[in-house]
């Protein structure tokens, strides 16, 4: 089934193209990676998806139903959740209060305080952070506000996730600890579609791989097929 | 309508603006640059305004001569606010936004300051003196010689001042903070001194426009504020952070507001409001904003 | 579990205690006294309700004088067709829908934006009226029906408690916290299901039923008022100021504030009549240079101080709604 789509999407920003005519799509419980160069429209793809951006043309399905022009509270309401490139943490609470108030407001119907707390501290032990509970977040070290803010946004309860480079300036032992996580949050169930940069870690963990390219996808495949595919490896390391 | 009675208004109308333009271009060296969005502003163009009627009264100095003595004396007030005042709460303050809510709040306090040492020591009452009063005809219509005078001035400072913008290295070190403070300081630009010498240069443009004003308009110690909302609702106009939208968006204020003025009057300030909350619901970044 | 029970219960006995007491002190005090209060109680809603919205998301309003002015004006034309209640409950509502309007229209805008959009139009509001007033209809100035002060007492009373008893229930549910996340991400908190601009726009609104309301009563103890008076902009700043003064993030720091503010004001009128602007300004630069975390915020510090520093000071706002 296929969770995610985006048909003949485009956004320009004045005359500026991000992104220029892409389709895509991801199917339930795949993990899929998204790369390209700097500049090439992932994080503009991300914010179409997630709502913050309207897509200038274009459609984007999500569990077969028409997203687009939805805001973004209404499509986590939906089951789809992101992480940011630059954490956007609520710095002057608690860990545990991130992590709450995802889980208090991730469904229309009401939640109860006490079960929330409970979920919320059982993600907390899920991602390793129960030590941190009552921290400020913005004490924290990058490397643990990354984990937070995925933390926080599997508090509500996604069937989707998208990560925008979850492992950026994490140490090699760190970006292992992120491969784990993610198999993790793929066995329970939730798809996930994810933006990075650490090739290593894209290519062992991705079952299929969107590479864009000037708001264009040039190319799509298994990791091998990318791995290959002369298009890519021009963009990367030049003629 | 006849010719000479739209000329009449639209040349009217470009006087105001001219004092318009020289107000908005002073806060806009404060907000723009210095992130001070100064509402006590109005006050310095009323201490501009007294201290050369005070000047004149007492001793007979010349309005426009004593601005020798009373520009540089403002400059440097305003310079030590912001060194002693708004340097420490930049300090202090752990974002733009906090220090933007902060530097409000103060100048608010630097109204009530100000405003109450005014009226302490000139009393609430009406003053007034005659300088250049004389009528004078200019392209068919008749305007008091001040403020001809007081358009000639604002235009001279206006282009004394684009000069020092673009061709001197202060001008350009200014026009870098205005753009981007953290580069223009990593480019080596002193940005303490620059962002005082705005400050000081914003409160120096008040007392000069309020040194205009008081050759052509009675004063009180409350002529402060209106002058302060129309000095914002210009630079917001001419969209914040940019020097020349604010003068250009002062020229349209003075223009509209004569035009109101002569359907009914009364209403400038009305009128004036209503393009303020307008423009921030429609295009908040301003005429020339990106 | 049980100590946070049992801190809400000992808040409301507190509530309680202090309402019953309140209530009975009118006989045994002079009139000037409960003029006083009346004043203490006003500011301490203006303020409460100020920063109900204003302090978590940190979009600062300056539009307060707009709802309390047209509460007063509710109350100027209404008051002697209708009972006192109905007029009072009228101020508040049509202060709600006057918020609401102006929620829905400033949605986007932020931070200085917001501040000086609200302030426009609160002096657009005054500057129209006025306008009405002197070409249209020949009414500056109006008469108000008079009411004992004793009753604006009680009425003052029952508003003030009515207001804190909300702000503290949405202070310690989950929208609470949502209004943090709002002041500190929102595109964050926006993503995690939280609707903002419906969460924005209420709790505006509420905010402004009980300036409204407020205005309503209050108009009745100054018997003359037109547009200058009622549209002040001095109710849009002292709230901040106060707000500020005792500390924004505690609703105790709040009544502090407001209270110790009106306090001194009142003492400032009669002894420095000529001085009273000067003063109040340098209290609101020194505040906001040197305390900018408010009475409150200095009582954290010295209790951090004395402890030799804390690893987890955590934040003292008291909106959390899990057991500490």
């Amino acid at each position: 089934m296929r969770i995610l789509e985006g048909g003949e999407l485009k956004k320009y920003f004045g005359g500026l193209a991000a992104i220029s005519n892409v389709d895509f799509h991801i199917g339930q419980g795949e993990i899929v990676g998204l790369i390209g160069p700097n500049g090439a429209g992932k994080t503009t793809l991300f914010n179409l998806i997630s709502g913050s951006l309207f897509p200038t043309t274009g459609v984007i399905r999500f569990k077969g139903k028409n997203i687009t022009g939805l805001r973004p509270h209404q499509i986590c309401q939906r089951g789809l959740a992101r992480t940011f490139q630059l954490v956007k943490l609520f710095g002057n609470m608690t860990v545990l209060e991130n992590i709450l108030l995802g889980a208090l407001f991730s469904s229309q119907t009401g939640m109860n305080k006490v079960t929330a707390k409970r979920e919320s501290l059982e993600l907390l032990e899920f991602m390793g952070l129960s030590a941190m509970e009552g921290t400020l977040a913005k004490d924290l070290t990058v490397a643990n506000q990354k984990r937070v803010e995925v933390a926080r946004a599997l508090a509500t309860k996604p069937d989707l996730l998208l990560l925008d480079e979850v492992m950026a300036g994490l140490t090699p032992t760190e970006v292992d600890s992120a491969i784990e996580l993610i198999k993790r949050i793929s066995n329970r169930g939730i798809t996930v579609f994810m933006i990075e940069h650490v090739m290593k870690a894209i290519m062992t963990v991705s079952d299929r791989i969107i590479v864009l390219h000037h708001g264009e996808k040039i190319a799509e495949g298994t990791p091998e097929e990318i791995a290959a595919n002369p298009k890519v490896i021009e963009i990367y390391l030049g003629t | 309508m006849s010719l000479t009675l739209l000329l009449d208004i639209l040349i009217g109308g470009l006087m105001m603006g001219g004092l318009y333009a020289l107000i908005a271009v002073g806060l806009s060296l404060q907000y723009g640059v210095a992130r001070v969005l100064n509402v006590s502003h109005g006050e310095f163009i009323m201490l501009g305004a007294f201290a050369t009627y005070s000047l004149y009264i007492l001793f007979g100095i010349n309005p426009l001569l004593s601005l020798v003595v009373t520009g540089p004396l403002i400059f440097i007030v305003g310079f030590l606010i912001h060194r002693t005042l708004f340097k420490r709460l930049k300090r202090l303050s752990p974002t733009m936004d906090a220090f933007e809510g902060g530097s409000l709040l103060a100048s608010f306090g630097l109204l009530f300051i100000i405003q109450n040492v005014a009226l302490l020591i000139w009393g609430p009452d009406v003053k007034g003196y005659s300088y250049l009063s004389k009528t004078v005809s200019f392209l068919g219509a008749l305007y008091a010689a001040n403020r001809l005078v007081a358009l000639l001035f604002a235009i001279l400072i206006g282009i004394i001042f684009y000069y020092f913008l673009k061709r001197t290295r202060m001008g350009k070190a200014i026009r870098a903070a205005a753009q981007d403070v953290t580069t223009a300081q990593l480019m080596g630009v002193n940005i303490n001194f620059v962002l005082g010498l705005c400050f000081g240069l914003g409160a120096l443009m008040a007392g000069i426009a309020g040194s205009l004003t008081s050759m052509m308009f009675e004063i009180t110690p409350l002529i402060g504020l209106p002058y302060t909302i129309i000095s914002i609702i210009a630079v917001v106009l001419g969209g914040l952070g940019n020097i020349l939208g604010s003068l250009i968006g002062g020229l349209i204020l003075g223009l509209i507001g004569n035009i109101v003025m002569y359907i009914h009057p009364g209403l400038s300030l009305i009128a004036y409001y209503i393009i303020f909350l307008l423009l921030l619901l429609i295009k908040p970044t301003g005429i020339f904003g990106k | 579990m049980r100590r946070a029970i049992s801190k809400k219960i000992f808040y409301c006995m507190l509530f309680s205690l202090c309402s019953i007491l309140m209530a009975m002190i009118p006989p045994y005090v002079s009139p000037y006294t409960i003029i006083l209060l009346n004043s203490i109680f006003m500011y301490i809603v203006l303020t409460v309700s100020w920063a109900l919205f204003s302090g978590p998301t940190h979009y600062l309003s300056l539009a307060s004088a707009a709802f309390f002015g047209l509460g007063i004006y509710v109350s100027a034309i209404l008051g002697e067709m209708l009972p006192l209640l109905a007029v009072i409950a009228l101020g508040g509502f049509i202060s709600f829908l006057l918020a609401l309007l102006v929620g829905l229209s400033s949605l986007r805008l932020r931070g200085m934006y917001f501040t000086i959009f609200t302030f426009g139009l609160s002096e657009l509001i005054r500057h129209s009226v006025q306008w009405w007033e002197v070409n249209k209809t020949g009414t500056v100035g109006r008469w108000v029906i008079g009411v004992d002060h004793t009753t604006v007492y009680y009425v003052m009373l029952g508003i003030l408690l009515i207001t804190l008893a909300t702000t503290y229930a949405i202070k310690h549910s989950k929208y609470g916290l949502a209004l943090l996340s709002i002041g500190e991400s929102e595109e964050a908190a926006d993503h995690i299901g939280i609707s903002v601009n419906t969460l924005k726009i209420i709790t505006f609104a509420i905010s402004t039923f009980f300036m409204g309301a407020t205005g309503a009563i209050m108009a009745t103890r100054w018997s003359y008022i037109d547009s200058s008076i009622a549209f002040n902009p001095l109710f849009s700043f002292m709230p901040v100021l106060m707000a500020i003064f005792g500390g924004v993030g505690s609703i105790f720091g709040q009544i502090l504030g407001a209270g110790v503010l009106t306090l001194l004001a009142d003492f400032l009128l009669t002894k420095f009549p000529y001085y009273y602007m000067l003063l109040y300004g340098m209290i609101l630069v020194v505040v906001v240079l040197f305390v900018p975390k408010g009475l409150t915020g200095l009582k954290e510090e010295l209790k951090r101080w004395r402890e030799g520093g804390s690893v987890n000071p955590g934040r003292k706002d008291g909106a959390s709604i899990h057991p500490e």
